[in-house]
Order: structure tokens, then C-alpha cells, then sequence
């Protein structure tokens, strides 16, 4: 439950210090932490309005799809705690379930019968499916490093055995994990939240017609995903053995410098060209590859 | 009794030829329910009882033996997935019919009628029969009645001409397993299913099972034995395309795995050949789906890719026998067996709602449509659940077999050795693309069809179907929310009969651990309902206090859109297209506008694309042969010197090959 929590509070400080950190850099006073909350305050208060070609699904996709990142925090652990729910492969649910929210919002975009719309919603189907393997990669070598199947399992024996090259392992899932993390939240390098031209956009031009409560939903469930992947980095950089204090100031140490990296490199990088992001995408599939052959080397298949 | 019961039935089902056309339907109806209770009574007897075997003597002299029927575990569950589909098919076919009646005459619904319930019956028997010749005869029944269903619009070129290329490829697929229930025969003595292990105790395993792989993987649609799958959904009424993806192709799932319970030695090789060719079939199956633009053949294709997911599942389990992994066996099995039921569920649902479009619209292509949900909101919701459940995602029942066959992977993974860990891994990376790809397919068939404005005036002018077509659907959707939220319920048979089926060691450890893993996702499946349902419920109440306004879709400024602007499928797919062309061969027609031209004419732009292995492996051989028989056609001269000519050398011929003792 502690994970559950915890992970709610965090989201309500991660979108602002991203916002801070670009403030920061590029010379502006800019706005406070909690502005991206009250704007979510804001929104809730608004009316809203509504494209007369929607229909039901655009009513409903926005809860469905805040619903299932909130109930894939559930499987996510903390510490030497177990998750809220935890179960053998409960990871494959994690991914699932995110997926069927994906599915919602692609939809959902679709059922504007808007050109741009339909554009965004096509990137997105497309990058969510390359990125998947990927995912899926690096849940096989966590499930084959430990012999667990399940989140809580896993973390909790990750650090068990001494080999150093298990630095090098957990370097390449952290890299990886926030790679995901920022495809599927849609940042950059992939995609940029404050472009102005819709063409150009993945994410923002899927929810262009969207307004007042339905925003809301969608911006609270974007901030949710940054803190669960915030958790799940925490998962694989501390061990679970560690003094519960102290894993909750490095939680929140972790999310911070998850939230500071995420500023920096929307500050200092352009985002890629779009027939570039299948490739980069891709790539990471190479890496948690590479991943897998570590672990293979951890466990003493490839070379005992 | 029971047998006679059965037997009458069958002799009685001449009858619908005599009836009038009004009732023609009832009494098939009729006779198919008695069916569905007497055949889902014994099944059921069999499944959820200690008896592993139920043997049904009739005194009907068949060749050397009597006629008599023998259920097992796994034929009652065939059976019962098939009358299941059958009979929401049925239903749904009432409907579907009813705009042909005026023009059709009555022999043509009598030969329908008659096709169908042979088409049931034929069905039941294969998975009934255990003797060799008899199981020949009703498979070729089985592909005849479903050639005559695919026919019903006979009058239509590409339909007959689907037809015929359908009956062609059954044959095919039938000389492999008489071939090698043939051999059976020729080496034990005996020719039926029982004497494989006879068989397969002293003689090469991999060799017979290859035979039977190509015989049954025909009729399942493995890639690249698929080429009629495509061609032959599309051509049949919806709901008989529902059922024979739904269940038809099944059987051949049934007959490997019927011939898997025997093999004893060249697991492993068996296993790696069912899972490469699984792994090819659901990859390329859901990717060749996504360029479609044809409704029903997308799903055809979609078929091709689940019946991969059921072979991967399978596949996976014969490797776990071949190497002792438990775990691996159980699930993978169970995973796929699964799935049989489950595909069969939202594979037919969505053939009859594909089926209610094409009768509201009057067109497959899915170009031609759009908006629909305003007009068709049931058939709307029954195809989004559809689309959900096919695409593998919780709460619903694709889900809960895909995560089975998940589960065995990631299980077996650290005990595994290097070269068992790769194949996993490529296992595991095949079926989260195949997940992905599935979405990418479904978010696009029903954007495309269901939302958005409506692409042409008959899709705006499209009327939701009658409540008869609906409402047997709902059975469907009844029991595919069930698997999904109530798993464990449909999984603990599935568990026992595949471990009646296979020796599998420390059996009841996985079993328990796998069924507390599925309650533990019901409990988290009924949470998210719970939340969607709060969250609904608290924003229904919320904007109730707030102005909500109608207005136009954003349109960047520009306020004169049409719907022609929208993303249509080719564009959605398009930049998956661009990504995977190596493999689809797509090609683009399209007249470019020229230097001089001040005031640009019409233009058009067209996209096609071709199924890479039936042109390599059908078409290119076929026409590489027809070309050679051309060219032997020169002898036919119709000069009746020549052909005494061509007697005379062959005389000649002979007497030389007989002097110089060769013949």
C-alpha cells in the first residue's frame, strides 16, 4: 500500500519540477511546483465542449483510460513491501492494462473524424507497438536474473546475489526504463508536449478537442505514469533490504532526479524527425538485447 | 439409446428439403438443439466427472467394426466449443438470411440449411471418431458442406471462384492425413487415431507428424498453408464465416493435437517446428491484416494470426515435454487450448457484426464507411468488445490465455539453459509484437468503421440491424466477460484435461499456484470496473453542473472541412506500411500531376497489396507449371498422322527398353 501512496504523492510534485527545471535553465521566473496541479483544479471547474462527431467513446475514454493507470499502480512494490495486488506474471497485467487505456485514447482520437487527430493517433498505435518489445525484453531478464514472475518478487530479491556486473545490468534497465518512460508518456526525444504546429505533434494533437473535466483525467493520468515509472527506476536502483527511511528519501530522491533529467534533456535536445522514431525506438529494443545477454552472462549460461 | 438418439437425427436432417421454405429454418433449428443438449450432455458428463473416456456403441456394421463413437477429455471440449458457436451462429443466421429470401429459391435455403447442420454434424464426428477411415469420411464432409456454405451467392464470380480454390486446398490437405493414416495402417495393422502410439513406439516420429502437421495446418490455417483462409471468409455469408473461423479451422488445432498425445520421441524438434511456424503465423497474420481494406478478410487474416497464438501456445507445451519443464507443458497447453474457445468466441462476434455492416452498408470496404456508431451503437459495442478481447487486453478472456502462455515463458525462463532461453525470449518478443500489432489493427477497424463521419451516403444512410441478430450475441459477450473476470472457473478444466493428456510431473504445485494467480486477477479486474465505474459516475454528476456546449471538431482555424479529410485506413496504416514494406510488397498507383498542368485534372491514387506467400509459394509454381504443360500442349497438333506417330515411337520404345532388358 506504502507504494501506492507514495507514488500518488509524487505525481503531484513531477510535472512541476520538470516545469521548474526548464524555468530554471532557459532564464525564466516561470511558474511554482504545484502550478500543473491547480491547472488541473482549473480545468475541473470548467465547462466543456463538445465536437458534434464524438460520440459515446469519446465520453468515456478519458476514465477508462485515468482507471487503468491507476490500477497498474496497484502492482507496483516498494521496498521490502509487496504491492497492493501481486501475483505471478502481474507484470503482463501492468502491460496490458496500460495498453487498453492506449487503446481508448487511440480511439477516442479517432472519433473526432479530425485529420490531425487521426494523424496523432496513428503514431501513437504505431510507437506504443514497437516500444512493447522492448518492455517485454526487459521483464524476461528481471523474471530469468531473479526466477520470480511477479513485481514484488522480483525487487525484493534483485540484489540478493554479489556480482558486479549486476551494476552494469541494473545501469542498462534504468536507461532503459526511463527511454520507456519517456515514449510512453510521449516526451522527447519522441515527441515534444509544447510544440505549436499540430503536425508535428504525437501526443497533444490526440487530445485536441478535449476540454474542461476529460482534460483534467487525461493531464492527472499523464503525471500518474512519470511517478510509476519513478517507482519502478527506485525498484531497480535500491535494494529492498535497505532501511525503510531511507528508501523513502531515496524514492523521492529518485523521482526528483527522474523529473530533473526529464527537464534538462527538454531543454537542451531537439526532438527527433518523425520518420526518425521508429528507428530510435527500435534501438532500444537493441539495448535491453544487450540487457538479455548480461543476464545471461549473470547466470552463468553464456559463459559458466 | 443415445447413439440412436444421434443416428436419427442425423437420417431425419434429409428431410428439410421436403419442408416449405417458411419453416425450413425452425426444423434445422430444432434438430440442431436436440443436438447442441444431447452432444453438450455427454461432453459435459465427461469433462467435469472422473471418467476419462465414454465410449458410444451403436450396432451399425461400419467395414470391419461396428460404428461407435469414443469422447474423451479433449473431444468434449471440442464439442462443447462447437456447439456453443454453432448455435449463436444459427441464431444470428436467421437474420442475416432474412434479404435473401426474395431472392433465393427455396433449394438454395435447403441446401444451406442442409450444408450447415452437416457442417455441425461433420464437425462433432471428427472429433468423436478415433477410426481412420471413418474420420476421412467425414472430414471430406465436412469440407464439402462448408464449400457448399461458401457458395451461397454462387451467382458472383469471385465467390464461386473462392469456393472452388477453397475445395481444391481441403483435397490437398486431405491426401497428406490419408497418406499418413495410410502409413498407420500399412506398418500396425490398424488404421486409427489409437494405433499411432503403436506406431510411433518403433517407427520415426518427426517424419509422419510432419504429414499430419501439413494436413491439419491446412485446414488451421498455419502459415503459408493459409492461401485459402483469406479468400474463402470474405466469400461465405457472416454467419458462416463465423463459424467456420470460429470453430471450423479448429479442427485442424484438434487433429495435431490429437496426434501430439501419441508422439513419444523428436519432441524437441516437433516443439521448434510448431513454435517457428506459429511465431511466422502470428506475426505475418496480424501484419498482412493491417493493410487490408476488406473488412471480413481482415478478420480472415486476424484468424490466421490467433490460430498462431494457439499454435505458440502448443508449440511451447512439446517443448516443455521434451525437456522436462513442467511448468512450460501445463501452461502452454492450457494457453493455447484456451484460446481455442476464446478465439472461437470473439472471432465469430465479430464476423456476425462484420456481417451486420455489410447488410447496413451493402460494402466490406472499410473506406467506404465511418460514423456507424451513431446509427449501429449495439453492433458498435458488441465489435468493440470484440476488438478488445482479440487484442489480448484484461478484463476480457484474450487476456486470460495469452497471459497463460506468457506465464510458461516467463516461468521456465531461469531454469533454462542458453539455447532454451533464446527461444523463449524470441517466443516472448513474437507475442508482445503480435499484442501491439493487434492493437495498432483494431484501434484502426474500428475507428475506421465505427467512428468518426460517415465516408460515403450509404454508411450515413446505415440502419442499426434487427434485435434477433443482437441477441444472440450476447451470449457470446456473457461468457467472454466471464473468462476474463472469472478465469479460474474455465482454466481448472482446461488444467485437468491437459494433464490427462500428458505426463506431467509435479502437476499439483502449478496447478494451485496458477489458479491463486487467477483469482488474484479477477480480484484486480473487478477493481478497475469498479474504478472506470466511479470515475464515470462522479464525471456524469460533475458536468451535470457545468455548461457543456456542442461545436465543431478543431479544425486549426479552418471551418469548411469535409469529411473526405479524415484519416482514412490506407492513411492509418500507412506509416506502419512504410515500416514493414520489405515484408508486404504494397503497391501505390498513383497519376502525379504534371509540369504544364496550370489546373490539375482529376487524379487517383491507388494502393494494393499482395499476399507475399501465396504469390511465391502458389501462384508463381502453378503458373511455372501451367507454362510447362503449354509447352507440352504442342504435341496436341489434332493430326491424326501425328498421333500415330507418337504410338508408334512409344512402341518402338518399349520393344528397344524390352530387348535391352530394362523393362
Amino acid at each position: 500500500m506504502a507504494g501506492f501512496i507514495l507514488i500518488l504523492i509524487a505525481a503531484l510534485f513531477f510535472p512541476g519540477i520538470i516545469l521548474r527545471t526548464k524555468s530554471i535553465v532557459s532564464g525564466r521566473k516561470g511558474p511554482g511546483i504545484f502550478q500543473p496541479i491547480k491547472d488541473i483544479w482549473v480545468l475541473m471547474q470548467k465547462g466543456s465542449v463538445f465536437s458534434k462527431t464524438t460520440g459515446i467513446i469519446f465520453q468515456i475514454a478519458p476514465a477508462i483510460t485515468l482507471a487503468t493507470i491507476l490500477c497498474s499502480a496497484l502492482v507496483i512494490p516498494f521496498a521490502s513491501q509487496r504491492a497492493v495486488i501481486s501475483f505471478e506474471g502481474d507484470f503482463l497485467f501492468f502491460a496490458y492494462l496500460l495498453a487498453l487505456g492506449k487503446f481508448f485514447a487511440i480511439i477516442a482520437a479517432l472519433d473526432t473524424g479530425s485529420s490531425f487527430e487521426g494523424m496523432g493517433a496513428n503514431r501513437e498505435a504505431l510507437l506504443s507497438m514497437l516500444v512493447e518489445p522492448a518492455f517485454f525484453i526487459l521483464l524476461a531478464t528481471f523474471a530469468m536474473l531473479t526466477g520470480y514472475t511477479s513485481f514484488s518478487d522480483i525487487f525484493s530479491q534483485f540484489y540478493i546475489s554479489n556480482n558486479h556486473y549486476l551494476m552494469i545490468y541494473s545501469i542498462i534497465g534504468f536507461y532503459l526504463l526511463i527511454q520507456i518512460a519517456m515514449i510512453e508518456n510521449s516526451r522527447l526525444p519522441i515527441d515534444d508536449p509544447k510544440t505549436h504546429l499540430e503536425l508535428t505533434m504525437i501526443h497533444e494533437v490526440m487530445i485536441l478537442d478535449n476540454s474542461g473535466f476529460d482534460k483534467a483525467l487525461i493531464h492527472a493520468g499523464t503525471y500518474l505514469k512519470f511517478s510509476i515509472y519513478g517507482a519502478l527506476l527506485t525498484n531497480v536502483l535500491v535494494p529492498a533490504h535497505w532501511n525503510i527511511f531511507l528508501q523513502t528519501a531515496l524514492f523521492f530522491v529518485i523521482q526528483l532526479f527522474f523529473a530533473v533529467v526529464i527537464g534538462l534533456m527538454e531543454s537542451f535536445r531537439a526532438r527527433n524527425k518523425m520518420n526518425k522514431n521508429p528507428k530510435f525506438v527500435l534501438t532500444l529494443s537493441a539495448i535491453s538485447l544487450l540487457a538479455f545477454v548480461v543476464v545471461l552472462i549473470l547466470t552463468g549460461k553464456l559463459i559458466s | 439409446m443415445e447413439a440412436s438418439i444421434f443416428i436419427s437425427i442425423l437420417t431425419v436432417s434429409f428431410l428439410v428439403f421436403l419442408l416449405p421454405k417458411q419453416i425450413k429454418y425452425y426444423f434445422s433449428l430444432i434438430l440442431l438443439i436436440s443436438t447442441v443438449f444431447l452432444t453438450s450432455f455427454w461432453s459435459i458428463h465427461v469433462l467435469f466427472s472422473n471418467i476419462p473416456i465414454r465410449e458410444i456403441e451403436t450396432d451399425i456394421p461400419f467395414f470391419q467394426n461396428n460404428f461407435h463413437l469414443t469422447i474423451d477429455k479433449l473431444s468434449s471440449f471440442f464439442i462443447l466449443v462447437v456447439n456453443l458457436t454453432v448455435l449463436i451462429g444459427f441464431l444470428y443466421g436467421n437474420g442475416y438470411l432474412k434479404p435473401y429470401h426474395e431472392t433465393k429459391n427455396p433449394l438454395r435455403f435447403s441446401i444451406h440449411f442442409f450444408a450447415l447442420l452437416w457442417l455441425y454434424f461433420s464437425m462433432l464426428l471428427v472429433v468423436m471418431l478415433r477410426d481412420g477411415l471413418a474420420f476421412i469420411i467425414v472430414w471430406e464432409i465436412m469440407a464439402l458442406s462448408s464449400f457448399l456454405l461458401v457458395i451461397f451467392e454462387a451467382e458472383k464470380r469471385e465467390i464461386l471462384k473462392a469456393g472452388i480454390s477453397y475445395l481444391i486446398q481441403m483435397h490437398v490437405g486431405m491426401i497428406f492425413i490419408l497418406a499418413a493414416l495410410l502409413i498407420v495402417n500399412k506398418e500396425s495393422g490398424e488404421m486409427s487415431f489409437d494405433a499411432l502410439k503403436i506406431y510411433f513406439s518403433n517407427h520415426s516420429n518427426l517424419l509422419l507428424f510432419s504429414l499430419f502437421f501439413i494436413g491439419f495446418g491446412i485446414k488451421a490455417g498455419f502459415i503459408p498453408l493459409h492461401t485459402w483462409l483469406p479468400d474463402a471468409h470474405p466469400a461465405a455469408p457472416s454467419h458462416v464465416s463465423g463459424v467456420m473461423s470460429g470453430v471450423m479451422i479448429k479442427m485442424g488445432i484438434y487433429g495435431i493435437l490429437r496426434v501430439l498425445i501419441s508422439v513419444q520421441t523428436d519432441l524437441l524438434i516437433i516443439g521448434m517446428i510448431i513454435l517457428v511456424v506459429s511465431l511466422i503465423s502470428g506475426i505475418m497474420g496480424v501484419m498482412m491484416a493491417i493493410v487490408q481494406h476488406d473488412l471480413k478478410r481482415l478478420l480472415a487474416y486476424h484468424s490466421i494470426e490467433n490460430i498462431g497464438i494457439i499454435g505458440l501456445g502448443i508449440g511451447l507445451g512439446v517443448i516443455g515435454l521434451a525437456t522436462d519443464n513442467s511448468a512450460l507443458t501445463l501452461l502452454g497447453f492450457s494457453g493455447g487450448i484456451l484460446h481455442v474457445l476464446n478465439h472461437s468466441l470473439f472471432k465469430s462476434l465479430l464476423f456476425f457484426n462484420a456481417g451486420s455492416v455489410y447488410l447496413a452498408t451493402h460494402s466490406r470496404n472499410i473506406e467506404q464507411m465511418g460514423g456507424l456508431m451513431k446509427n449501429m451503437p449495439k453492433t458498435a459495442v458488441l465489435f468493440l468488445i470484440g476488438s478488445l478481447a482479440i487484442c489480448g487486453l484484461p478484463p476480457f478472456n484474450g487476456f486470460i490465455s495469452e497471459y497463460l502462455i506468457y506465464l510458461g515463458m516467463f516461468k521456465s525462463l531461469s531454469a533454462a539453459n542458453l539455447y532454451q532461453s533464446i527461444v523463449i525470449l524470441g517466443s516472448i518478443v513474437g507475442l508482445s509484437l503480435i499484442g501491439g500489432l493487434a492493437i495498432f489493427c483494431f484501434t484502426k477497424a474500428f475507428g475506421i468503421v465505427f467512428l468518426g463521419s460517415p465516408r460515403s451516403e450509404a454508411a450515413k444512410l446505415a440502419k442499426e440491424v434487427s434485435n434477433n441478430m443482437i441477441l444472440p450475441q450476447y451470449i457470446s459477450i456473457v461468457i467472454i466477460l466471464a473468462i476474463g473476470l472469472a478465469p479460474f472457473l474455465f482454466v481448472k478444466p482446461v488444467f485437468t484435461m491437459v494433464s490427462g493428456m500428458f505426463v506431467i510431473p509435479e502437476l499439483g504445485n502449478i496447478t494451485n499456484h496458477s489458479l491463486t494467480n487467477l483469482s488474484q486477477i479477477s480480484l484486480v479486474g473487478g477493481i478497475f470496473i469498479l474504478t472506470v465505474v466511479i470515475l464515470l459516475v462522479y464525471r456524469y454528476y460533475h458536468l451535470k453542473t457545468k455548461t457543456v456546449e456542442i461545436g465543431e471538431t478543431w479544425g486549426c482555424g479552418y471551418t469548411a472541412g469535409t469529411f473526405k479529410q479524415q484519416y482514412t485506413a490506407t492513411s492509418y496504416a500507412d506509416n506502419f506500411i512504410q515500416l514493414a514494406n520489405p515484408l508486404l510488397r504494397t503497391k501505390k498507383v498513383s497519376t502525379k500531376i504534371t509540369e504544364d498542368e496550370i489546373f490539375p485534372d482529376k487524379k487517383s491514387f491507388q494502393s494494393h497489396s499482395i499476399d507475399v506467400f501465396k504469390t511465391l509459394l502458389i501462384n508463381k509454381p502453378t503458373n511455372w507449371f501451367l507454362g510447362l504443360l503449354k509447352k507440352i500442349a504442342v504435341m496436341q497438333t489434332g493430326q491424326i498422322q501425328h498421333y500415330i506417330l507418337y504410338a508408334f515411337i512409344f512402341m518402338l520404345l518399349l520393344l528397344l527398353l524390352t530387348y535391352l532388358n530394362l523393362v
